[in-house]
Parts: structure tokens; C-alpha cells; sequence
């Protein structure tokens, strides 16, 4: 009966020796990767298969499921043992990454089945991340892909320095030293530039196991070692605890008064109780007082511990910063160069501000330049405005505030980020830190006497930036002449940046792709916060189809500074009036890139005031935002007046 | 200096960071409590990962009612030991209209009264992430899911369209009504689960235990007949037998195997020889291809 278990074979002492050696093996975590159809998933469940991990239940499974959607006549298709998506079986491909867990009597291993497909670049790339070691996949009737390289390159950006080049399907060549031994010589040329400290080759049939778990008789010229052999010897030791100690500060642990300790997990290196450490950001020193664990203080602790560091002093630490060796400390800065591998569907462009994360650390970044974009076939180095879903690149970063980091090729973990949208909230890139720029050591802020406040109390008015947004002939010019006419004649100094007058000057050099979109709003909403410092209400009316720029704006202007007006004419309307002239010449595709037609318009969602313009006047509304300053001025008259602060 | 962690460290150490990280990150977590030994060994690492303070959120259970008797009365046994502050959640709807898995099969059941309720209990405390003790090597679907799994305002999982998750930097950031499911034990497997129990000797319900229960045989599998509310089919009988279970869910779905192991020696060397995986032990995962990932898509666990 299928509900028995088996007895088991081995008296208590046996079951506690063999746990203990269980502990004491060594664990590699490893990726497959390679082209569509190379066979990855084929070879996971060979690897499973043979190390006896399939159990008998899903074994059953696995016929059953093979018969249905399997693509290997009548033997049993193992790819489906990964492929856990129905999606995946439905359509014979793999879309997500999968980790399955085996153990040899040697090591025990987590590996990663990641897709060859281009669109699902990112989910090789989440495997390839906590990896330390990738196979390759090559269709010897293929050789060398596209896939291939790419799958090489992200794999060495991350950091992976040891490649098994798995030349499968061996048998459909007639197991042909001549073949693998071209496709060998064509890997070791290409990867030559990659860092790999090793790259060992293996003719295989994952179908039929050749070379998988023991050697076959069916490559006698070949006399390296099987995959497993190989997977349970090769040395892949980073490490880490060698490194200086960095520990990422993940939370405060606060119960009471008495209690103040730093969680997080050590990232390289070691400590001890009474060792010195010093907070990266402010340089602050102080020693560890206490490592704490539930039952009992640890004396010492080492890279890949999760503990908890009472220090001697009160120093200033919160999530974000790092307790470091004060012998050698990590690069604070707030510019630096980085590599960086784009995954999402919108390019990345410079000048759109995101939000970077380290693990434990979170600041507004955005792209200053994007240096070159690296062709993943030939690694040229190509000139670019923006980096494409699953494009690498090298860019300069700018963060509004520094962060504490080593180079990447240093520290896996203190030198990697990503890049979230701040729409979206989708992780859309991510990055390794090549080295920190040396200007933004050398430019400081010159502090003045003369303050904001000064200057706008001179004016007896309070800045102000209303930030008109709408579609070309909403009518944002109009309404914004009129306002400003108002507030003109009641006393108040005023300027409006107009988009069509600033590309005249400014922006001149600029042309209206999303990159140099992004960039014609950086600046304009730059100009706007320094006329604001300087005192004036400020009249911006800008298409800004994007929300990303809308936000960046916001966030450079001072708390309930930044005035949102959706000016909110239908595209129909718009088109209808089309006092320029340009739907017509944009619809009959005369012109590109024209916002609601062939380029989109993100529409605000909580603007500050939405003018719904369709039957009412520019001078009504041009009243009503009157109105809306008057209220704001005399509430934060009040406030300041009625002892709020 | 001894300073290679061994391999139940390192999954310790990865899963106390997680826990913290969302401790720091989202503004009202909770952790599921399923009463199983995953969540014994959730809760253990859970009062780790904050030692000396308390987990800073609260545990829930979703109660479909039909839970064995022993479950419960171990549930708040260590609700009062520990200190922590429990929730417990029943679908009243479902209990209502009679729900149940004898009469409604085990889908019907385990929707109204396990994934519907889960979702009543997240919206009712407006919770913005969710600890889970699933882990990849229990079911095929649950091998591709990210540690930090995200869910639309509907708890709905998006398999095809999964956030990248790179290296240990997880991208917490969701909008207003959508959440993050977290799976500490992601890495763990089920020998890893029994070996870390053993060694830091973590009380779990006793029915793990092989011990002498009356079970009555139904579909290939071993019931355990817990109340009254269970029918005898005609030419079924109520047998004592050793049995113990490898897994613990509602009693009407969740067979029990013949079994001398009642230490936690013996069920590590069973575990040594099993030839089959846990979950064939769950009815709900055999209803229909593909079925786990349908429920996780609808907001299972």
C-alpha cells in the first residue's frame, strides 16, 4: 500500500553521525543557462533523476504530465519536472527561474533552472544573482548563440566566476570530438575578456545522461571529469570572511529604554566583542559591546551570520548606514559609476529619476550619463540615449543623498543595488558599482547669507510653482497668461517658463524621444526650483507627459510648494482646435513622437487642481486658481501666526 | 577560527535577515500560523530574528473548523507559552452555508474556507505583507516563487510576471491595498526542516508522532477519524493503527501513514528512505493539474 512508510534502517546513534555529517557538507548554488531548447531543463531532471531526488508520487506525476504535454515521444520528459508553471508545459518553454534542491553524498546543491528566452532575461539574471557557479547549455548542432553571450556576460557582471560548457545533445552529432572541440575553441575566444577563473568543458546528452553523472563510454576521447564530478570538487570559496567586515544595518531592535541593538547579517568579515567599528556615513567610532543571541552573547561572528551588535557609545545608526572595520572603510559618496543590466519593458533613460536600493539602504538616484551601451555580441562599446529591456550598460549615477559602498568586484553584497520605478514600483534594473567620481568630492554647496525667506519676505508674497500639465492645445498658455496677469496686477512677482519659449533657448539642443523628454523636464524643473529660491511664484506649463517627471519636480521643490494643475482638455477637444496646426501634421505622421498620438501621456492622479476645461472659460479658471493661492497663503498665514511651530 | 557555517546556519542566518527586512520595511505584517511543523519552526526563527524584544507583528490562523482537535488545543498552548499575540480567523459565511469537505469536496472547502477566508482576515486588518512557511522543494509551482512574492489589490499571484529578485536586495514597494507574501523557508527542504527540529528541539503537535489512532481507510488513503462529524460509507470500518502524518492540514484531506517513528530520530530516518513526496499525503494538490498554482493564483498560500 502506498500510505507505508518505509521502516527505518538506522538506530538513533546512526541517524545523529549522519547529521552531523550532513552539517558539515560543503552547499554550491549553481544556474543552468544558455539558448531556447539547449536542454536546460532536460538536464535538471537528469541531475534530479539520477541522485535518486524524484520521489515515487511524482514520478507518477511526471508520466502522467508527459503524456499530455512532453516532447520526447514515450520516455519521460523531465523538463516538466521543472517547468511548474502551466503556462510553461502548456508551451513547452521556461518562463520563471525554478530552484530545486539535491544533495551528492559529497555537497549538497541549490540550483537554478533560468529560461533562455531574451524576454525572460530577467529571471536568468535573479537566478544567476545568489549563484556562484553557471552551466552553460550549448546545442552542439547550434554552437556558440546570440543567448549564449548574453547569458555569459550577465553572468560574469554578476559576479559567477566558474562556467561548465555543456556542449549537449552530443548523440544528435554522433558524439563528434570535431564538433566539441569547436565549439570549445569558439566559447574560449569569446569569453576570454569575461574574468573566468574557470571555464570546463563536458560533451553531454542530458537526455540520455551521457557525461552526467558518470563518464560515458560513448566519448572515449574525452577524458575530463562527468558534471557531477566536477560540481562536487570544484573550489568556488569567495571567501567573504577574509574581506573586511561590513555589516548593512537592517533594523533597530529597540524593546525599551535599556535595549538598543543593530540586527543585520554580517557581509564580509568578521567581529568580536570589544572590536572597534565606525558608522560609514559619519565616520563615528565606537566598539561592540555585545553580540547578542537568544541563549546566550556570541563571542565572535563571521560573513553570512544574522545577529544583533549592542555598541559601547550612543552613536548615531539607523537602517542604511554600516558598522565597519576601522582599518579599511567603504566609499561614501553620492556619484558613482556602475553596470548596470536593464530589465523592463520602458528604457532606462538619464536625467528620470528611480529609487536605487542597496540591501538595506533606499535614496533617489538618477542616470547622469549613460557612457556606452556593450553590444553582447561583439562587447563593442556603442554609444546610446537609452538602455533597452535586457540591455548591459555603463553608466554614472547621482543619488540625492550618499551612500556607503565598495566596488562590486570587491563585495558582492556592499557593491550591488537595484533600481526601482517610482510609478510602478517594478524593479527595473539592477546594478554592480564600478567606482565612486572623483567630482563629487570636489564640488560643495557655498552656503549665503541671503536666504529664501529673505528674498520672498522682500516681496511680501510666498514662492510658489504651478506646474500646468495637458495635452498640446489643452490650453495651458492661455490660462496661465491670464493667471499670471492676475497675479500681476495684485502686486506679486511672477515668471512663466513656457515650454514652446524654453526650447527656443535652454533646451534648444534637445529633440522629443523620451530620453530627451526627460531631460528638457529635468532642466525646466531645475530653473523653476532656483526661481523659487529666489523668491518668485513660478508659472511652468510644459506638456510633462510623464508621471515620473511630474514627481522628480515635485520632490525638488520645498514641502507644499510644488502646485499641480492638470489641465484636462480630451484628446478629441485638443485635436479638434489644434491651433498650432500640429494634430493634423502628427496624425497624418508628418511629425513623431507627438504626445497622444504616437507618444503617451500619463495623465496626473492626485493633482493638486484639475481643471476640467470643457465648457469653461480661461478667465474663470484663471480666477479660480487666484483663488487657490489667496487660500493657501492666508492658511499658512495662520499657521505661522497662531504659535503652530 | 572556525568559520564555515554549516548548512543549517546558513538557512537560519537567510531566514532571520528576511524576517528583519520586513520588519523594517512594511508598516503591518503578520505571520501566517498553520499550527504544522513549518510554522513551528517559522515561529522558533521568528522569536530568533527579534530576540530579546517579541516578534513585532501578530500571528494568524486561518481556522477552517475542521483542523484536528489537536491542533488547536496545541495552537494556544503555545500562544500562551510564548506570548504572542494570535488572530484567529473563520470564513462565518462559509460556516453558514455549511461548508464542508465531505459534502463540497475538497475544493470547493478549501477555497470557501482556506483562500477566501485568508483573504477576508488581510483586507479585515488591512495587513501589507504575510509571512508563509511554504517552502520550493514541496510542489512544483511553488519552486518558481520569488521570496518576496507580490499580490495586486485582489491577492492575486501573477506567475508569468514575477518582480526580479536579486541577490539579498528585495524590492518591498507596493501601493495602497496590494501586499507582499514572504517565504522565509523558501530554502528549506523538508529533511532540512526535520534535522533543524531536531537540533534545536522545537515542540510540534504530537500527531507527528506515530501512535495508535483509530483511521478509517477512504480513497486510497488513511483518515483520521477526529469527531463525530465524519460518516462511515457503507463497508468502511474505524481501525486502530499506527500511523502518524507527515504533514498536518484539515482531517477529512489530509492522510495519515503507517508509521513506527514516534521520536524525532526515527522520523529523520524515515524521512532517509522515503520514496514519496509529503504532499502526496494532501488531497487538494491531486484535484486537477496545475492545481496549486490555480489556488496560489486565487491567493492561497
Amino acid at each position: 500500500m502506498r500510505h507505508i512508510m518505509a521502516k527505518s534502517l538506522a538506530p538513533t546513534d546512526s541517524i545523529r553521525d549522519y547529521m552531523a555529517a550532513q552539517e558539515k557538507k560543503s552547499l554550491l548554488r549553481f544556474l543552468t543557462c544558455g539558448s531556447v531548447d539547449d536542454g536546460k531543463s532536460t538536464l535538471i531532471g537528469r541531475l534530479l533523476s539520477d541522485t535518486k531526488q524524484i520521489f515515487e508520487d511524482q514520478l507518477a506525476a511526471l508520466e502522467k504530465d508527459s503524456r499530455k504535454h512532453g516532447t520526447t515521444g514515450d520516455d519521460i520528459d523531465f523538463a516538466l519536472l521543472v517547468d511548474g508553471l502551466e503556462a510553461e508545459r502548456e508551451q513547452g518553454i521556461t518562463i520563471d527561474v525554478a530552484y530545486r534542491f539535491f544533495a551528492t553524498p559529497k555537497r549538497k546543491f541549490i540550483v537554478a533552472d533560468t529560461p533562455g528566452h531574451e524576454q525572460y532575461t530577467r529571471n536568468m539574471a535573479t537566478g544567476a544573482s545568489t549563484a556562484d557557479l553557471a552551466i552553460v547549455l550549448i546545442d552542439a548542432r547550434q554552437g556558440v548563440l546570440r543567448q549564449t553571450r548574453r547569458h555569459s556576460i550577465i553572468a560574469s557582471l554578476l559576479g559567477i566566476r566558474h562556467i561548465v560548457l555543456a556542449v549537449n545533445k552530443i548523440d544528435l552529432v554522433g558524439f563528434d570530438k570535431t564538433v566539441f572541440d569547436r565549439i570549445v575553441a569558439d566559447y574560449d575566444e569569446f569569453a576570454r575578456e569575461l574574468g573566468f577563473v574557470s571555464v570546463v568543458p563536458i560533451p553531454m546528452s542530458a537526455r540520455f545522461g551521457d557525461n552526467v553523472t558518470s563518464r560515458s563510454e560513448r566519448t572515449p576521447w574525452y577524458s575530463g571529469p562527468s558534471l557531477i564530478e566536477h560540481l562536487e570538487t570544484v573550489s568556488v570559496d569567495e571567501a567573504a570572511v577574509e574581506l573586511p567586515f561590513r555589516f548593512p544595518v537592517q533594523y533597530v531592535n529597540r524593546p525599551n529604554l535599556d535595549f538598543r541593538g543593530f540586527a543585520g547579517t554580517v557581509a564580509s568579515g568578521s567581529v568580536s566583542q570589544g572590536d572597534e567599528v565606525v558608522v560609514a556615513k559619519s565616520g563615528k567610532a565606537s566598539r561592540v559591546k555585545r553580540i547578542v543571541a537568544q541563549g546566550g552573547d556570541l563571542e565572535q561572528a563571521v560573513a553570512g551570520q544574522a545577529i544583533t551588535l549592542v555598541l559601547e557609545d550612543e552613536v548615531e545608526v539607523s537602517r542604511g548606514n554600516l558598522l565597519v572595520s576601522p582599518a579599511a572603510r567603504p566609499q561614501v559618496a553620492d556619484q558613482f559609476a556602475a553596470n548596470i543590466v536593464w530589465f523592463d519593458e520602458q528604457a532606462l533613460l538619464p536625467g528620470r529619476s528611480y529609487i536605487l536600493r542597496t540591501e538595506t539602504d533606499q535614496v533617489s538616484a538618477t542616470v547622469t550619463e549613460l557612457k556606452y551601451r556593450v553590444n553582447v555580441n561583439d562587447f563593442a562599446h556603442e554609444a546610446a540615449k537609452s538602455l533597452d529591456i535586457n540591455e548591459v550598460g555603463v553608466c554614472n549615477l547621482s543619488t540625492r543623498a550618499p551612500i556607503a559602498f565598495d566596488p562590486f568586484a570587491e563585495n558582492r553584497t556592499t557593491g550591488a543595488f537595484i533600481l526601482i520605478d517610482r510609478i510602478t514600483n517594478a524593479t527595473v534594473g539592477a546594478g554592480m558599482i564600478l567606482h565612486s567620481l572623483r567630482r563629487a568630492e570636489n564640488i560643495h554647496w557655498q552656503s549665503l547669507d541671503v536666504g529664501k525667506r529673505g528674498r520672498s519676505d522682500l516681496k511680501n508674497q510666498r514662492p510658489a510653482v504651478f506646474w500646468f500639465t495637458g495635452l498640446s492645445g489643452s490650453g495651458k498658455s492661455t490660462i496661465a497668461n491670464l493667471f499670471e496677469k492676475k497675479l500681476f496686477a495684485s502686486g506679486r512677482h511672477t515668471y512663466i517658463l513656457d515650454g514652446d519659449n524654453v526650447r527656443h533657448g535652454l533646451n534648444r539642443d534637445l529633440g522629443f524621444t523620451d530620453a530627451d523628454r526627460v531631460e528638457n523636464i529635468r532642466r525646466v524643473a531645475e530653473v523653476a526650483k532656483l526661481m523659487a529660491d529666489a523668491g518668485l511664484i513660478v508659472i511652468v506649463s510644459f506638456i510633462s507627459p510623464f508621471s515620473a517627471e511630474r514627481r522628480m519636480a515635485r520632490e525638488l521643490m520645498a514641502e507644499g510648494e510644488f502646485v499641480e494643475v492638470f489641465v484636462d482638455t480630451p484628446f478629441e477637444e485638443c485635436a479638434r482646435r489644434d491651433p498650432k496646426g500640429l494634430y493634423a501634421r502628427a496624425l497624418s505622421g508628418e511629425i513623431k513622437n507627438f504626445t497622444g498620438v504616437d507618444s503617451p501621456y500619463e495623465a496626473p492622479q492626485n493633482p493638486e487642481i484639475h481643471l476640467k476645461t470643457l465648457g469653461r472659460s480661461p478667465q474663470e479658471m484663471a480666477e479660480a486658481l487666484e483663488h487657490w493661492l489667496t487660500e493657501r497663503d492666508i492658511a499658512e498665514e495662520q499657521y505661522d501666526n497662531g504659535g503652530g511651530i | 577560527m572556525n568559520i564555515a557555517l554549516t548548512h543549517l546556519q546558513r538557512l537560519e542566518a537567510e531566514s532571520i535577515h528576511i524576517f528583519r527586512e520586513v520588519a523594517a520595511s512594511f508598516s503591518k505584517p503578520v505571520m501566517l500560523y498553520s499550527v504544522g511543523k513549518d510554522s513551528s519552526v517559522l515561529m522558533h526563527l521568528a522569536m530568533k530574528a527579534f530576540y530579546p524584544a517579541k516578534p513585532p507583528f501578530p500571528f494568524l490562523h486561518v481556522d477552517t473548523t475542521w483542523k484536528f482537535r489537536e491542533m488547536i488545543a496545541f495552537r494556544d498552548q503555545m500562544a500562551q507559552k510564548l506570548g504572542f499575540d494570535l488572530l484567529v480567523h473563520v470564513n462565518e459565511d462559509g460556516v453558514r452555508e455549511g461548508i464542508n469537505p465531505f459534502d463540497h469536496g475538497s475544493n470547493t472547502h478549501t477555497h470557501v474556507m482556506k483562500t477566501v477566508a485568508l483573504r477576508q482576515a488581510l483586507d479585515k486588518y488591512g495587513f501589507d505583507a504575510a509571512f508563509g512557511g511554504a517552502r520550493r522543494d514541496e510542489e512544483k509551482s511553488r519552486a518558481k516563487e520569488r521570496i518576496f512574492s507580490f499580490r495586486n489589490a485582489q491577492h492575486a499571484w501573477d506567475p508569468k510576471n514575477q518582480r526580479p529578485e536579486m541577490w539579498k536586495i528585495f524590492n518591498t514597494r507596493i501601493a495602497p491595498g496590494e501586499s507582499i507574501r514572504v517565504f522565509p523557508l523558501s530554502n528549506w527542504t523538508e529533511l532540512d526542516i526535520w534535522q533543524y527540529i531536531l537540533q534545536e528541539n522545537i515542540p510540534i503537535v504530537p500527531l507527528y508522532f506515530a501512535k495508535e489512532r483509530p483511521v478509517v481507510e477512504r480513497d486510497g488513503m488513511l483518515i483520521l477519524k477526529d469527531d463525530e462529524r465524519m460518516q462511515l460509507r457503507p463497508g468502511e470500518a474505524v481501525e486502530n493503527r499506527l500511523v502518524r502524518f507527515r504533514t498536518l492540514g484539515c482531517y477529512p484531506l489530509t492522510g495519515a501513514i503507517e508509521s513506527e517513528a514516534d521520536t524525532l530520530e526515527a522520523i529523520v530516518g524515515e524521512m532517509l528512505t522515503a520514496r514519496t513526496s509529503e504532499r502526496q499525503g494532501r488531497l487538494i494538490d491531486r484535484d486537477e493539474a496545475g492545481s496549486m498554482e490555480k489556488k496560489k493564483r486565487e491567493g492561497y498560500f
